[in-house]
């Protein structure tokens, strides 16, 4: 708060580039990624397989593609909990098409099309109406699958066709699968989006003073509105791969998703009360959930057992670091 | 004398009652006394969580861990059960309040001391909790065969013609509306949520009372768990999977604002009571039970649309005054 | 300020609080150097000093909500450390802020008594009991309302009488008063002095902090100034001028002297026909012309801010007509008004203007990256062009344009706010309150600045509650009152006694309309 140390000529950066990047919680997280991947190499022989490790980014592709788009949001200042919702609504809507004869292109597009207008229903509720999105989400989430269970019930769509299962079992070339190519995409797109874009720019201003923002000539609903139309669009392709990958539908399908999504999404350093977070920090991120979820599974370690590690994870990552300031200051005193 | 007849709260005990006299006139069996007891017993464990999530959002924060914690606390009391069929049930009662009060002290500090936010705590508790009862019990069943008849019946226990299940609920809402209005620690937690900034030159640790209200909720939350375990005879690592959401939504439905410092006992009660009727309702009037989750979420979108517009018709009407002073 | 009779303190008298070499650091901050400061019973003591001169770091320690690094605070004479904000109210010290810090949710009776409220013998908080002493408080500071009351119903003025009464009700022998009157209208002010008086007469010591001459002259007994965390001085009020107190605070003697209008000013820029809201004003017509600078009076609420909202598209106008060059432009959002060369920069800072959290030159170009992008990709170098070439017109002072704008000093971070908007190359700039809370010095130069943009032909819109500010600055001058235009002065017609008549509605005999 002082000026003190200030000059009359001001320079444009005060750090390095290479110092800004060292000290970043992606260089943090990156190295947290390349201990696990160490360690789970020498805790089973099946890791380094090629194949194997093909398997394992299922654990976090789908989940991953939504993470992006949350990540935005939550940079934004806002949340959106129905994501989860969202597949199990896309997901019917595509089962209860394909009980009208529809074929893989209009399955694709239904899924997507209601993402999306799930999307614009929750956008409508926060910007439209200036609800708090935290609660609006958790009402959507109910009613979009509470939706689906009014469609299925008890029951499950199957049968879906041949070509369509290209999405979540198909491989581009040897073990690279089609989600991954797709997460690769998403990730670039969004990286670009966030980082390079001045719609990027908008998403940080709004999350670190929506007032300042709006004063400052930006359109914050409709940015806002956006954002929310681009988590539904993604949890529409995360429901295309899901159900493709699952050959069926059911409406308890993706069930608990969103809470791995908002881990992967704070766990890559995205601040939860929105203003700062990366698009390479939820890549890492994702990895890293992945190779955790992998490792385990090869040590025949129950998936529920594993979300321990995620919980442990979560909370560790932001507690550790202010354990460690706290205790250098307890120290210096 | 505003606070005695509170809008918000009229108008959603109104919209229960519209809801039961439509219900009635076509099922008049549904509003006798003894349904209507059965359905507030049913609701009992709703109402007690809601009323501890209540004091965790007033005070800004909100505890998605409840149900985790529920279900762990069970799991825990079923197990000591199993293993000492003889131990009477005050003292598995009083186990399972502190099981669950420590789960959380754990929210609490890690809000309080380590300022992580606690919607990102309460997620990792949430995923941990679960985790952990599945790692005690190896993932198997606690079967009402295995229980103490005891443990099982207690809840079912009938004083006064309500079960000792309903006279938890309402010896906790009696408590919670002494807690609220009459202690320090109830006030501290309204002027936390409604103004952290004065609440610390008031000589309000804001920390502190964050850190009660999640242990407060743990402890409800353990509670909850005897009573949900004990009632249904089976414990397993899923028991009230989702349920942190219908205690939310209860919440929302009954005016508690999520940005904090606003609502009211009478508000989470009713929140809790609407969800449990519309349940209860469904299978009378002969709709599936699978409509229950897409009316939670409608209940819980209209509820804050409603209350929303409600508060913001205050502000600065100077024009008004103006006019009225001329 | 005129006659004041000499306080009738004898030399005896002992300070009832001393703080003595109290230093206070924060990483990278000696916010407070070993300063000195005596509080005497039944006297006021003011606390002067310019922005960051450390007054209420001083206020957050001897309230508890700070712990000194070093030095003694003493009461009565012995030596007293305060853990927390608990310890400091024990001790009987108790302040009345700023922003009015009190809870909406919660009744009049218990804001006042949260925290100390009486109980009953099982630990209940006697409802009755605490009504009845609410009740009698309320009266004895002449509170036209009843303890019942939720304090959300409450105006300002009411909400800092609450505020006054829970000092009171603490039983405080220190009451510490952070600009009191920054909200309140001079009927209120007043009646706050009135009530200074009654606290000094039952021996209190009050700490008063206040930016206002007038008032330091018109209430204090006794002045301490602070200049950059240190301690300059203190002594009695009686003995001391106007002037010279300035000296003290600023290091150097200023005289408010204001730029010479050497601007030309030229057609209609601006046109507002017929503005009206629902609630917070009606019947707003001006003009505004090329390179003039137009100033907006009025007492606070008289809806000032809230029309320039309007004006810039923040609120809807439930009516009205606004023209830029004399097109009719319909302006729905801030967006909108800033694409139509009308720009804002608002009173609070910190919210509505610079966004902290995200860099100085990110802020500088936030309204103008349409200019230094491609196709909506952003171009950084383009970015840092534009923010070096206005934060050097600026004359900003920073450690680098990459620095979070939360780093910067008030008066900086304003600068940084209007660079952005000159980034935009606007045709109507509108200030509100563009130098409260600043420095003297920094107040200088953005009446300077203010003046060299409508000689370069940029029409300013200027919000201010200084009344010589309003005179030096202004070429015209608009009075508002309870959401309406009360008059319209040129600058032959505007004095001190004009401006306050128009604005609380003052007839020439004195009586109030």
């Amino acid at each position: 708060m002082t000026d003190a140390t200030q000059t009359r000529h001001v320079p444009d950066r005060l750090n390095s580039r290479a110092a800004r990047i060292f000290k970043s919680w992606e260089a943090l997280l990156l190295a947290v990624a390349i201990a696990i991947f160490v360690i789970n190499s020498f805790a089973s022989p099946y890791f380094l397989s090629a194949w194997n490790l093909s398997d394992a980014t299922f654990n976090f592709t789908e989940k991953a593609m939504i993470a992006f788009a949350m990540a935005l949001l939550i940079i934004s200042g806002e949340i959106d909990l129905s994501v989860a919702s969202i597949i199990a609504l896309a997901s019917t809507a595509m089962g209860l098409a394909l009980q009208y004869g529809a074929g893989t292109p209009e399955l694709v597009i239904i899924g997507l099309t209601v993402g999306v207008l799930c999307g614009a229903f929750n956008g409508f509720f926060v910007t439209g109406l200036g609800l708090p999105s935290i609660v609006v989400t958790i009402g959507t989430m109910s009613l979009f699958r509470g939706i689906s269970f009014i469609i299925l019930g008890d029951d499950a769509f199957r049968g879906y066709p041949a070509s369509f299962s290209w999405f979540g079992q198909g491989y581009i070339y040897w073990v690279f699968t089609v989600e991954m190519l797709l997460f690769v995409i998403i990730a670039i797109i969004y990286g670009v989006l966030l980082h390079k874009t001045n719609f990027g720019r908008a998403v940080y201003a709004i999350g670190n003073n929506p007032t300042g923002a709006l004063f400052s000539g930006i359109r914050v609903a409709r940015v806002k509105f956006i954002l929310f139309l681009l988590t539904g669009l993604m949890s529409g392709i995360a429901a295309v791969c899901l159900t493709s990958r699952l050959g069926s539908t059911r409406p308890s399908i993706a069930t608990g998703m969103e809470l791995e999504v908002v881990t992967m999404v704070v766990l890559g350093g995205v601040n939860i009360l929105g203003g700062s977070g990366t698009i390479p920090g939820v890549v890492i991120a994702a990895f890293v959930m992945g190779l955790v979820t992998f490792g385990l599974g090869l040590l025949n370690v129950p998936g529920i057992v594993m979300s321990i590690f995620i919980g442990l994870l979560l909370i560790g990552v932001i507690a550790l670091p202010r354990l460690w300031s706290m205790a250098a200051a307890g120290r210096k005193s | 004398m505003t606070r005695l007849i509170p809008v918000r709260e009229t108008i959603l005990g109104g919209a229960i009652l519209v809801l039961l006299l439509l219900i009635s006139s076509r099922f008049s069996g549904f509003v006798t006394p003894t349904n209507l007891a059965n359905v507030f017993n049913d609701t009992a464990p709703l109402i007690i969580l809601a009323l501890g999530q209540m004091v965790v959002i007033l005070t800004r924060c909100i505890d998605l861990s409840v149900a985790a914690n529920l279900a762990l606390t069970g799991m825990a009391v079923a197990m000591i059960n199993v293993a000492m069929p003889g131990l009477p049930i005050p003292v598995i009662i009083a186990i399972a309040i502190l099981l669950g009060a420590i789960m959380g002290a754990i929210n609490g500090v890690l809000v309080w001391k380590l300022a992580i936010p606690p919607i990102v705590v309460t997620l990792g508790t949430m995923t941990i909790f679960r985790g952990i009862i599945f790692l005690i019990s190896d993932g198997k069943w606690v079967n009402s065969h295995e229980m103490s008849p005891a443990f099982t019946d207690y809840p079912r226990m009938v004083l006064l013609g309500l079960p000792v299940l309903s006279w938890a609920a309402i010896i906790t809402i009696i408590l919670f509306g002494i807690m609220m209005a009459r202690t320090q620690f109830g006030r501290s937690i309204f002027a936390v949520g409604g103004n952290p900034h004065a609440a610390i030159y008031t000589g309000i640790d804001v920390g502190k009372t964050q850190f009660w209200a999640f242990v407060v909720s743990g402890a409800l939350a353990g509670l909850t768990g005897y009573l949900w375990v004990s009632r249904f005879a089976v414990a397993y690592v899923d028991i009230a999977g989702g349920f942190e959401l219908e205690v939310v939504a209860a919440c929302v439905i009954g005016g508690i604002s999520i940005a904090g410092g606003v609502g009211s006992v009478g508000g989470a009660v009713l929140g809790a009571i609407f969800l449990g009727v519309v349940k209860n309702a469904l299978p009378v009037v002969n709709i599936s039970p699978f409509w229950q989750l897409a009316i939670s979420g409608s209940a819980i979108l209209i509820a804050v649309a409603f209350n929303a517009r409600a508060g913001r018709n205050k502000g600065r009407i100077i024009l008004k005054e103006a006019e009225a002073t001329q | 300020m005129s006659t004041r009779t000499a306080p009738s303190i004898s030399p005896d008298v002992s300070p009832m609080v001393s703080m003595d070499m109290i230093t206070k650091t924060f990483p990278g901050v000696k916010a407070l150097d070993e300063v000195k400061m005596d509080l005497y019973p039944g006297q006021v003591t003011a606390l002067v000093g310019e922005n960051g001169a450390g007054k209420s770091t001083t206020v957050k320690i001897l309230t508890g909500i700070y712990q000194p690094n070093g030095g003694t605070i003493r009461i009565d004479g012995d030596p007293i450390a305060f853990g927390s904000p608990n310890d400091a109210a024990k001790a009987g010290i108790t302040a009345i802020h700023q922003e009015t810090v009190l809870f909406d949710e919660l009744s009049v009776a218990e804001n006042i008594y949260i925290g100390h409220a009486p109980c009953t013998r099982f630990g209940l908080i006697d409802t009755a009991q605490m009504h009845r002493s609410a009740a009698k408080l309320l009266t004895d500071i002449g509170a036209p309302f009843s303890s019942h009351t939720q304090l959300r119903e409450l105006g300002i003025a009411n909400k800092h009488l609450v505020a006054i009464a829970r000092a009171l009700s603490v039983d405080a022998r220190v009451v510490i008063m952070d600009e009191p009157t920054a909200a309140l209208s001079h009927k209120e002010i007043e009646e706050l002095y009135e009530l200074v008086e009654t606290l000094k007469s039952q021996g209190k010591a009050i700490l008063f902090i206040s930016h206002k001459f007038d008032e330091i002259f018109r209430i204090a007994d006794r002045y301490t100034v602070f200049r950059d965390g240190a301690f300059v001085g203190d002594g009695r009020i009686a003995d001391i001028s106007e002037g010279e107190l300035v000296k003290m605070m600023v290091g150097r003697s200023v005289d408010q002297i204001f730029p010479q209008s050497d601007h030309v000013i030229g057609d209609e820029v601006l046109k507002v026909v017929g503005y009206e809201h629902p609630t917070e004003f009606a019947d707003i017509n001006f003009s505004l012309n090329k390179g003039e600078i137009l100033g907006f009076y009025g007492l606070v609420g008289a809806g000032r801010s809230e029309f320039m909202q309007a004006l810039f598209g923040i609120t809807k106008p439930s009516k009205g007509v606004c023209q830029v060059n004399g097109d009719i432009k319909v302006i729905r959002s801030p967006a909108d008004a800033v694409s139509n060369g009308i720009v804002y920069v608002p009173e609070d800072r910190g919210k509505q203007g610079a966004i902290i959290g995200l860099p100085i030159f990110q802020n500088i170009t936030l309204p103008s990256l349409g200019k230094t992008s491609r196709s909506g990709f952003l171009k950084l170098a383009e970015e840092f062009k534009l923010a070096r070439e206005y934060s050097r017109r600026l004359d900003l002072r920073a450690a680098a344009l990459d620095q979070d704008v939360g780093n910067l000093s008030g008066g900086n971070q304003q600068k940084v706010v209007i660079a952005k908007w000159l980034a935009t190359q606007p045709q109507v700039i509108i200030l509100d309150e563009p130098t409260k809370g600043i420095d003297i010095g920094s107040k200088a130069a953005v009446h300077e600045f203010m003046s060299e943009l409508a000689a370069q032909g940029l029409s300013v819109i200027m919000v201010s509650s200084e009344i010589p500010e309003i005179i030096g600055m202004s070429d015209r001058v608009i009075v508002m009152r309870d959401g309406r235009i009360a008059a319209e002065l040129t600058t032959d017609e505007l004095s001190p006694e004009t401006l306050v008549r128009h604005a609380a509605g003052i007839t020439t005999d004195g009586a109030a309309a």
